[in-house]
């Protein structure tokens, strides 16, 4: 079984993998409200993010300059810079790190571009292992229905039509997907991902993700952000203005 | 001619097997010189008929321009720098150095994965990592590595533009005294160099010289490596501009005569 670099912290790495469609994102989200409303501290890092490579990811995206290469090492740079800047640190206070999208992605998606597999893998080697990793099975025929509703407009890479499959972009989509798909498959052995199926109800696949993130809980980061209110009630004020900051910062 | 060959797994999606041109490297420390010795060569080789381009670290346009903004912010970890330094090698190798090659040219290159190696491993990345990463990168023909030692450079440095942040590992070093850190880096970089230098069998050329006695060391060494290729032609003199502006003139005229006929018929 392969695994990634097994850094010594108290936190806690959880993360989402899937084709687009799956739903992954969803259920991150649902789980991620549930964590914040328990009580947790927890730490949200998004693929292709990054403040400053994801704006040169971009501009490459839009001019179609991006080959295989230089797709997945921009890639690689925008996760390396979240990896040091919001998933170690987080990692090392002790608090729980969603990712949605993780290392997985470029395994299946770099490789399906034509990238040499090994390549890949020791490009992203310093990557921390997932406490748990959860990967959202959904058949191809599935996730097209839900992503090509109404037609939306398909973009370029995300459509791969750089690798010239097929002219019509939906026709390249599905053929891209497709050749994904197969690779995640591939992953979830060699990685020992854990799978849900994407295909059920949200509310059940929710009962099975919490589930399965429970036992991994125990001594992580908590905060109390309503704090002052103990205290506002204690000293009989309204906090007319400290709600106020509150606010400003959620707006 | 080239061979396809790289460091480690290569590019996808090449077909050639070999590379006409020629795709020499110019490696060195800051302050060494390189500019203005790439700046001699490209005139000296275009003067006897070769066709060359020219290309350096930072000069994608994938990523170059993120990169200065990046260090100007000092916001980016030395692994996310070197990958970023790799997407910009990655971008003009394959978009510039390689289709230069297949044309037959010879490709002049300001600093390659060497510089982004040393200025990593200074600062800490793991060199095993490093090396499978640029495991995309093409092999040059030739790499000349411009070698002088800290007290050479400094006088260059001062006469330049004066110490430079990161040319001084500020980013990393301890303390306030800009000198003395630009000692320290600049010694910590040579050592790395000098060890690159064997592991990738650099040819090397000693830069404490004038300028002029290293131009002609490079020019003896490049002029043997590009020996064998095929020089461009000297181009004729262009056709005089009445001509072109006469058959301008005709091409004109038959298409107004072409429209009016098209509106006369309407």
């Amino acid at each position: 079984m392969a695994s990634l670099r097994k850094p010594n912290y108290p936190g806690k790495l959880f993360i989402v993998e899937g084709i687009d469609g799956s739903g992954k994102s969803t259920q991150l989200d649902l789980l991620r409200k549930w964590l914040i409303s328990e009580g947790y501290l927890v730490a949200f890092s998004e693929w292709n993010s990054s403040p400053v490579v994801s704006e040169a990811t971009r501009r490459g995206k839009k001019q179609k300059l991006l080959t295989p290469t230089s797709f997945s090492l921009i890639h690689a740079a925008d996760f390396s810079d979240r990896h040091t800047r919001q998933i170690l640190p987080a990692m090392e206070a002790g608090a729980i790190v969603l990712a949605d999208r993780y290392v997985f992605t470029a395994f299946a998606r770099d490789v399906a571009r034509g990238v040499p597999p090994e390549w890949v893998r020791d490009v992203y080697a310093f990557a921390a292992q997932p406490t748990v990793a959860l990967y959202f099975r959904v058949t191809l025929e599935e996730s097209l229905k839900r992503i090509l509703v109404g037609r939306p407009a398909l973009k370029y890479y995300e459509a791969g039509l750089d690798l010239n499959l097929s002219p019509d972009p939906y026709e390249s989509f599905r053929l891209f997907q497709d050749r994904i798909l197969k690779n995640y498959e591939a992953i979830v052995d060699e990685y020992d991902l854990t799978v849900i199926d994407a295909t059920l109800p949200l509310v059940k696949q929710q009962e099975h993700v919490r589930a399965l993130i429970k036992p991994h809980l125990e001594g992580a980061l908590k905060i109390n952000p309503r704090a002052y209110r103990q205290l506002l009630a204690e000293d009989s004020l309204y906090g007319r203005y400290i709600d106020e900051i509150a606010r400003s910062r959620r707006g | 001619m080239t061979a396809l060959n790289f460091y480690g797994t290569g590019l996808p999606n090449l077909v050639d097997s070999v590379l006409p041109g020629k795709f020499i490297v110019v490696e060195g420390t800051d302050g060494v010189g390189r500019s203005t010795q790439i700046a001699l060569l490209r005139e000296w080789l275009e003067s006897r008929g070769y066709a060359v381009a020219w290309t350096g670290l930072s000069r994608s346009l994938l990523a170059g321009d993120a990169i200065k903004k990046a260090k100007d912010g000092h916001t980016l970890s030395e692994m996310t720098l070197a990958l970023f330094y790799a997407t910009d090698l990655a971008d003009r190798l394959e978009r510039e150095i390689i289709p230069a090659l297949r044309a037959g040219m010879v490709v002049l290159t300001d600093r390659y994965l060497y510089s982004i190696l040393a200025r990593a491993q200074v600062r800490g990345v793991d060199a095993r990592w490093a090396r499978r990463m640029f495991g995309f990168a093409l092999m040059p023909d030739a790499v000349f590595y411009l070698k002088a030692d800290v007290a050479h450079l400094i006088p260059r440095v001062l006469g330049d533009q004066g110490f430079d942040y990161w040319e001084s590992g500020m980013d990393y070093l301890k303390g306030p005294n800009v000198f003395r850190n630009f000692v320290k880096y600049q010694t910590q970089l040579l050592a790395q160099f000098d060890a690159i230098s064997e592991e990738f069998n650099f040819r090397v050329i000693d830069a404490n010289r004038s300028v002029r006695e290293t131009f002609y060391d490079l020019r003896r060494e490049i002029g043997a490596v590009v020996s064998d290729l095929k020089k461009q032609p000297i181009e004729e003199p262009a056709p005089a501009l009445e001509e072109d502006k006469s058959s301008v003139e005709e091409v004109v005229k038959a298409i107004q005569k072409e429209e009016a006929k098209e509106s006369a018929s309407i």
